[in-house]
């Protein structure tokens, strides 16, 4: 799983300096002002933030999920397979991505839809795509409901979306998702609404399936425990940009960002007895109305005037460790 | 009464919390709470019912935080609504200072509730959208007028916002005006106004995000610790409850499975479930090699509405025997202080075999 990958190994999704924004009148939401980050086949990358940080419109524009207006991509590129997509025509990206990335939602119940077997679900890309039709398709749905672990699939491939629990409902997603072997899945929050207990089943799931597949995966998340378990590498998104990215346990167990370190230092652990709590001063940034300079300095520890007046550079701490911060040599010496 | 929460516990978390006195200020006894399956349309007739809570016993001592924990339907949150009267018990005992609350009238309830008060999940639904800050935190006086005369409202409702970390200005702002952990600080100034000696805090700080979650954290271990108050904490976050509570009670499909010191349960639990549910919570710690240790459980927690019989827990347990169908397994002390229901208990040298383990290999 975090068995280092050949550097040569080009990345099979690369987004660099992503920006979107919402424009509503005369309100202007510049929801991600600069993304930066990348997954080769194997790899998993997360992309770590709290809820407004820009995370999900990240992989919403990935999968051109995004409505315009008011969404609006001004800026950057995404690289697929080694291919710009980010302007290619509807039918083109269908053609390029369509069969290759797949997608997992949070919310299952609302993501399926309720008036159809699961199973006709489940084959639905086969017909969309022309691979498959009728009973054929429905015989590959029933495999792949095996394959996600849900007991007497051919049984359960009739029901309804509403007879399953949570924790089988986002196993029926899954392996929608994986139904045309996609190279590249992004999972967006797939178990923030499960039970603990679930969540180590999915996990395995998807990990499992990721190395049996040799799939990429870009996971969304807001738990550092998840990241930590399961992520290669993480981007670390605020006020809408990747502030800090790198290979998990460098990015984690030596941040060179104020930001991850605060974050480090505010969550309890169950690993870890009583420990003081340092929580982050302050909300998260407003959207319609960053601050000046660095969306961070308002609740940062080390802020200077620098800060306030002008966007930090990206340093390289270590190999493949960047930090968007005037101090990340600092920060990151000093543990 | 004004106490002033910025000399007391300079650093809270750190310091070893006082041992709580022995005497039980708040003491449960056989809580079940069932509720029909059917009913209204099919003329009454009721097709069974879903066990929600069934037989929950604990106490809690004065000054002590008690964490409840489990997963979704176990139960804990039925459980924090029946102390409240907010839902009424199918059977059982909740005696506070020795007063059965269950068996407490409308004139007697309105003065238990008043000694104890409830912090909701969610702060955008748990405070009026039409008051104004001030009058939220005032409400309880209007309720209990007997408490503090009108003329010092205004004060302390300063006071009692100064001692949440807002401001006294803000009490002339509405909920609207505030971020999801400032809400929540409004609501625990509101459950304070009655000086209580007991919160319910149902999963006070899950809706909150990760940077906010612990300032809300530090504020109600902060006043805890200040106040010397009684707390039920309730939520799904192993992590949190064990940063908050003295003692923890792990729920399983309406029952409680484990209760004891919260270092001892963390460190050598005894109930199976109580392990996996342990070991399933992601860690950010790169010493252990991730999920080293980790076990699935495999299947789903059974429907309430037919649990299965004697140990609930038996049909996902690695460790289970025909014993364990048999005979539902009563809540023991298996070393001092710390109960297990369980006819196999973990051993505290037991590390799962690998034949034990129920590690998918899927």
């Amino acid at each position: 799983m975090r068995a280092p990958m050949p550097d040569a190994a080009p990345p099979l999704l690369e987004v660099t300096d992503l920006r979107v924004e919402f424009r509503s009148g005369r309100e202007i939401v510049r929801a991600i002002n600069g993304a930066t980050f990348s997954v080769r086949r194997g790899e998993t990358a997360a992309v770590l933030g709290e809820s407004g940080s820009g995370k999900s419109v990240t992989a919403a524009a990935i999968m051109r999920l995004l409505a315009s207006p008011p969404a609006h991509i001004t800026g950057g590129s995404i690289r697929f397979d080694g291919a710009e997509v980010l302007g290619a025509s509807m039918s083109e990206w269908r053609k390029r991505c369509g069969v290759d990335i797949g997608m997992v939602f949070q919310d299952a119940l609302a993501s399926l839809n309720p008036v159809f077997s699961v199973g006709w679900q489940i084959a639905e890309p086969f017909r969309a795509h022309g691979i498959l039709h009728g009973k054929a398709a429905l015989e590959r749905a029933e495999e792949l409901l095996g394959r996600v672990g849900i007991p007497e699939p051919r049984q359960r491939a009739r029901d309804y979306p509403h007879q399953f629990s949570g924790g089988m409902r986002q196993r029926v997603m899954i392996a929608m998702a994986i139904a045309l072997d996609p190279k590249l899945l992004i999972a967006d929050e797939p178990t923030t609404a499960l039970d603990v207990t679930v969540q180590a089943q999915i996990m395995d799931l998807l990990l499992g399936l990721q190395r049996e597949r040799h799939m990429a995966m870009v996971l969304i998340t807001h738990d550092l425990g998840v990241v930590a378990e399961v992520a290669d590498h993480v981007a670390v998104m605020y006020g809408g940009r990747v502030v800090e990215s790198g290979p998990v346990r460098d990015v984690l167990s030596r941040p060179a960002h104020p930001y991850t370190l605060a974050l480090l230092e505010s969550v309890p652990r169950a690993d870890i007895g009583k420990q003081k709590l340092n929580p982050i001063v302050g909300s998260p940034p407003d959207m319609a109305n960053l601050p000046t300079g660095c969306s961070f300095h308002p609740r940062c520890r080390m802020a200077t005037d620098e800060c306030r007046a002008s966007l930090p550079p990206r340093v390289e701490t270590a190999p493949g460790h960047h930090a968007e911060c005037f101090r990340a040599r600092e920060v990151f010496g000093g543990r | 009464m004004a106490a002033d929460l910025s000399t007391a516990s300079p650093t809270p978390g750190l310091e070893v919390k006082p041992v709580p006195g022995d005497a039980p200020i708040f003491d449960v006894r056989g809580l079940v709470k069932h509720y029909p399956i059917g009913g209204g349309l099919r003329l009454q007739r009721s097709a069974g019912f879903i066990q929600a809570v069934d037989g929950v016993d604990f106490a809690i001592r004065k000054g002590e935080t008690l964490g409840l924990v489990g997963e979704s339907g176990c139960g804990k949150t039925t459980v924090a609504r029946t102390l409240m009267r907010l839902e009424e018990p199918s059977a059982g005992a909740a005696l506070f200072h020795g007063e059965d609350i269950f068996r407490a009238d409308a004139a007697e309830l309105k003065i238990i509730r008043r000694r104890i008060q409830m912090i909701f999940q969610d702060p955008y639904a748990s405070l009026n959208p039409r008051m104004r800050v001030g009058q939220i935190i005032a409400e309880p006086w209007v309720i209990h007028a007997d408490v503090l005369p009108r003329r010092l409202w205004a004060t302390r409702i300063g006071e009692l916002l100064e001692s949440v970390g807002l401001l006294p200005d803000h009490a002339r702002r509405y909920p609207h005006e505030f971020s999801g952990g400032q809400r929540q600080r409004i609501g625990i100034a509101r459950a304070l106004a009655l000086n209580p000696e007991i919160l319910v805090c149902d999963e006070p700080v899950s809706a909150l995000d990760v940077s906010v979650q612990a300032q809300v954290v530090n504020l109600l271990e902060k006043i805890q610790s200040s106040f010397h108050i009684a707390c039920l904490f309730i939520a799904h976050d192993l992590a949190v409850v064990r940063h908050m509570s003295h003692r923890i009670a792990v729920m399983y499909l309406g029952r409680i499975v484990e209760i004891g010191p919260v270092e001892s349960v963390y460190k050598t639990p005894r109930h199976p479930y109580t392990k996996a549910l342990l070991s399933a919570q992601p860690r950010i710690d790169f010493a252990n090699e991730a999920g080293g240790d980790r076990i699935l459980l495999q299947g789903e927690v059974p429907s309430p509405a037919n649990p299965p019989s004697g140990c609930r827990f038996r049909t996902r347990c690695w460790k289970a025997q025909s014993l364990c169908a048999e005979r539902s397994p009563p809540l023991l002390a298996h070393r001092p202080d710390q109960q297990v229901a369980c006819h196999f208990p973990l051993e505290p040298t037991d590390t799962m075999g690998s034949a034990d383990r129920k590690k998918s290999t899927q």
